[in-house]
């Protein structure tokens, strides 16, 4: 009885006891933060302003750059906009002036707006492309900013908002900024610590697979672009406050550098990391006064350090936890039975059905008229030799292609072609033939991302952190432990899984994609690289899953795995149907035999 | 003022399509594009200037001794900030290590040279109006550049090697080309490459360390729409932009010409993100 009632207040001190030394540092940086006016100087109120204010900004772009991966490299842009928005409000030289406060939620309005306008040419461009358009957009503001003379004041400036006591000395300043700072860094490791900020990771290291669990590419960004734009324009409202007057020259490429580079400096996928590196960089050229000339070069040479030498940044130094050492000769023994108490039942009674699919590459005919049936509760077999269509197919029913010919359907739908983020809602999931795994993130990660679409919150209550996102959190958390207890991985669930074997990268994509409750599941060559021991227990696991009612289509070249426990399957060969039937039937076929099986 | 904007637009779009063309002699051979290339172009204006007007030698040394030194950064570019992240390209970190010896080479120019635009020498005192050798010189250059490319990929045996390389990296070492030399030497080409457009348009442009991050956007826009590694739709591009450029800074003025190139940038890349003249994406899956 006593363990009973004891039981839930050791878990919420456990619960404390796992968060606290990650929030530890933060607090000690608020701590700091706000002992600061007491042991130093005006001149250090000045330093630690900018720091916060940066912060602000860099908190969202931090989402942007370490976490979605976007190299925006132009953000000063956006600072310059709001600056200038709140500058021009307050001074009332547009409209009749606002208030202070006022003008920086329009000023945060205008800068998410501007944020995703900036933003949509990642939707179809990576990398270069992306960085360059940013560039651009830089230059073009600092352009407008010094032509447009009637509102922004041309090159003479503009002075910045004031605000009214206690904010306008020195410290009282100080003490908002700090404050705007924790409730940026409060929203960024909110959404970090959502699905949402897990799903930002999968489109950045493993888009494909982020696809196939029902990830919107265009909605994340989006949200995202809008939260950073809207901070970047609220941090340059406080920066024009700052400065007291503006002119375009206050805003040089230099700033965008630094907030860029402070972001690679923390590491990727962090938030204490791109904080440290904020103030490490707002620091740095004071201390080395003689250096403020070259504080750009210090940048670049920080950069390029960066680069070649640590690329995961500070955070990855401060990764304790990760360099211990996992135990070798790891068995993963999963536990099929475990299945009933996580997996609800598939409802069963569709049938996913292929008619007479045709596929072209080029002029060759990968896929030419093929027919197949996977009933729910049954495991169909796809073999064949290889360049015989099997990966195809997959790729068709999971919509990375679009086939040219014949319909597809799911029980009385119509399954569009193409638009593979369509196909997790429908209760299709997969694996891949190449484990498509995000070894950044934890191995429960991993696993949660499968269940992104099956979460409640939005992004402004994820923001928040609202009650509905802690009720995703848990009801993600406990299903993805559950489901790695049922693959025999639970032991590994807080490891990052880039230090895991292949075999076991496997499993964790069979657990991500059981997240769906899938109808149907797609397992491509799922045995490939694991021992004998490990096929069988494999077998045993696809088995529980199809008494589950979910119906399997899987692609093997183990043709002992396939005859053992398949119910139906289909023999292709150069995209054609070769032979069809029951694992009996197939094991005789005289055209398998000799053009596939050997013997 | 027609005759202007082609004089002009011409002699900036010949430019841009040399900064083009630097890109993509980097990219053929390395599959890396880099930030270096607009700061190449503008080193050959600063470093003509200062080898010419400041130490006074004659123009042919300064001119050769600009493109030595400019092939000298684009080796260093190769083993400081290309080779050591070749090795895994598909994360994208040339785009941050060419960023930040961008950042080195434009900060070194700004400190050293000095941040205020500085004259460029007459190199050889014909034309004047719209004729002036300012606005052809860059034109010429840019022709001359063509037919010493199209020479040393046609009847050369390194230019074929080049070609070979960019077809098929793999196929080509397993030929026995010396790829990671033919990649240095790559990396020289186009750092001259680089200096000749800056040399060339030093008149136009000036010797000022700004231009560096103008021409690798301006030079750059050329690339994205004619596709990555197609010199013909670099050469094509620039001198369209060249045109679009001065004709947007003739009709409506400076501010909005950089708003309509930004914008025609965007509109196109989401249109066609391989380019107007390049090839689909490869298999995703």
């Amino acid at each position: 009885m006593t363990a009973l009632t004891t039981s839930p207040a050791r878990g919420a001190t456990g619960a404390w006891r796992a968060v606290l030394p990650q929030l530890a540092p933060f607090i000690g940086i608020f701590a700091v933060a706000m002992l600061l006016p007491f042991v130093s100087n005006d001149y250090w109120a000045l330093i630690g302003t900018r720091a916060a204010i940066y912060w602000v900004l860099v908190s969202g772009l931090n989402l942007v750059v370490g976490f979605a991966g976007h190299l925006a490299i132009g953000y000063v842009a956006l600072l310059t906009l709001g600056a200038y928005t709140t500058s021009v409000l307050v001074a009332g030289n547009v409209l009749p002036p606002l208030p202070v406060f006022a003008a920086l939620p329009v000023a945060g309005c205008v800068g998410a707006v501007f944020g995703v306008i900036v933003g949509l040419p990642a939707l179809r461009l990576r990398t270069f492309y992306f960085a360059m358009s940013t560039l651009g957009f830089a230059t073009i503001v600092t352009q407008i900013a010094l032509a447009w003379q009637s509102v922004t004041g041309g090159g003479v400036g503009i002075a910045g908002p004031e605000f009214a006591a206690p904010f306008n000395t020195a410290w009282g300043f100080y003490y908002l900024c700090i404050a705007f700072a924790a409730v940026a860094t409060w929203m960024s490791a909110n959404i970090a610590h959502s699905r949402y900020g897990r799903a930002l990771i999968a489109l950045r290291d493993a888009e494909v697979a982020a696809e196939a669990t029902g990830i919107s590419k265009p909605k994340m960004l989006i949200s995202i672009f809008l939260l950073a734009g809207g901070l970047a324009a609220i941090a340059g409202g406080l920066f024009a406050s700052l400065q007291t007057y503006i002119t375009p020259d206050a805003f040089t490429f230099d700033l965008s550098v630094l907030f860029f580079i402070a972001i690679l400096i923390g590491g990727r996928g962090s938030i204490l990391g791109p904080l440290l590196g904020t103030i490490i960089l707002t620091i740095l050229p004071e201390i080395a006064a003689p250096l403020a000339a070259w504080s750009t070069f210090l940048y670049a040479v920080l950069l390029l350090v960066i680069v070649l030498a640590i690329p995961g940044g500070i955070a990855a130094l401060l990764d304790f936890r990760n360099r211990r050492p996992l135990a070798s000769h790891r068995a993963i023994v999963p536990r099929p039975a475990a299945l009933a108490d996580i997996v609800r039942k598939s409802a069963g009674g569709r049938t996913l059905t292929l008619r007479g699919i045709a596929l072209n590459f080029g002029n060759v005919r990968a896929i030419d008229g093929l027919d197949l049936d996977v009933l729910p509760g049954r495991i169909h077999g796809l073999i064949g030799p290889n360049g015989s269509g099997k990966t195809t197919t997959l790729n068709v029913i999971s919509g990375y292609y679009a086939s040219k010919g014949g319909t597809m359907r799911l029980g009385e739908d119509a399954l569009p072609p193409g638009m593979p983020a369509v196909r997790a809602a429908r209760g299709i999931a997969r694996t891949f033939q190449t484990p498509r795994v995000i070894g950044e993130a934890s191995v429960l990660q991993n696993v949660m991302i499968g269940g992104t679409i099956e979460g409640q919150a939005s992004f402004v209550e994820a923001l928040l952190s609202l009650p509905r996102h802690h009720r995703d959190e848990r009801m993600l958390a406990t299903k993805a432990r559950g489901l790695l207890g049922v693959v025999g991985l639970e032991t590994l669930a807080d490891v990052r899984a880039d230090r895991l074997q292949h075999s076991e990268l496997r499993f964790i994509e069979i657990a991500r994609a059981l997240m769906l409750d899938p109808d149907f599941l797609l397992l491509d060559e799922p045995a490939a690289g694991l021992s004998g021991d490990e096929i069988e227990r494999l077998a045993a696991l696809i088995r529980a899953i199809s008494r589950r009612g979910t119906g399997v289509l899987l692609v093997e070249h183990h043709a002992d795995l396939i005859f053992d426990i398949c119910d139906e399957i289909t023999v292709l060969n150069l995209g054609r149907i070769l032979a069809a039937g029951t694992a009996a039937e197939i094991r005789t076929h005289k055209e398998v035999v000799s053009a596939y099986l050997g013997g | 003022m027609l005759a202007s904007i082609l004089a002009s637009g011409l002699a900036a779009g010949a430019i841009y399509a040399l900064v083009g063309v630097t890109y993509n002699t980097m990219f053929s051979t390395s599959r890396v594009m880099s930030f270096t290339s607009g700061q190449l172009a503008m080193l050959g204006g600063v470093f003509g200037s200062m080898f010419v007007l400041k130490l006074g030698l004659p123009i042919i040394v300064g001119l050769l001794l600009t493109l030595l030194g400019c092939a000298l950064i684009g080796v260093v570019t190769e083993l400081v900030a290309v080779r050591p992240v070749l090795k895994n390209l598909d994360q994208h970190l040339y785009v941050l290590s060419t960023l930040a010896l961008a950042l080195l080479i434009q900060q070194v120019v700004a400190i050293e040279w000095g941040t205020e635009p500085q004259p460029f020498p007459r190199l050889l005192g014909w034309g004047s109006g719209v004729w002036d050798e300012k606005f052809w010189l860059p034109v010429a250059t840019c022709a001359l550049v063509i037919l010493g490319l199209e020479y040393l990929y046609r009847r050369t045996l390194v230019g074929r090697a080049f070609l070979a390389i960019a077809e098929d990296n793999f196929a080509a070492r397993a030929l026995g080309l010396p790829e990671r030399n033919l990649r240095i030497a790559s990396y020289a080409l186009a750092g001259i490459i680089g200096g000749i457009a800056g040399f060339s348009g030093g008149e136009l442009l000036l010797a000022f360390f700004a231009n560096g991050a103008l021409l690798n956007f301006y030079g750059f826009v050329p690339v994205a729409l004619g596709g990555l590694g197609n010199n013909r739709g670099a050469i094509i591009g620039g001198i369209a932009l060249g045109l679009f450029q001065q004709a947007a800074n003739f009709l409506v003025g400076g501010i909005f010409s950089s708003v309509a190139v930004f914008t025609l940038f965007i509109v196109v890349l989401l249109a066609a993100p391989q380019g107007l003249f390049g090839s689909s994406t490869a298999r995703r899956v």
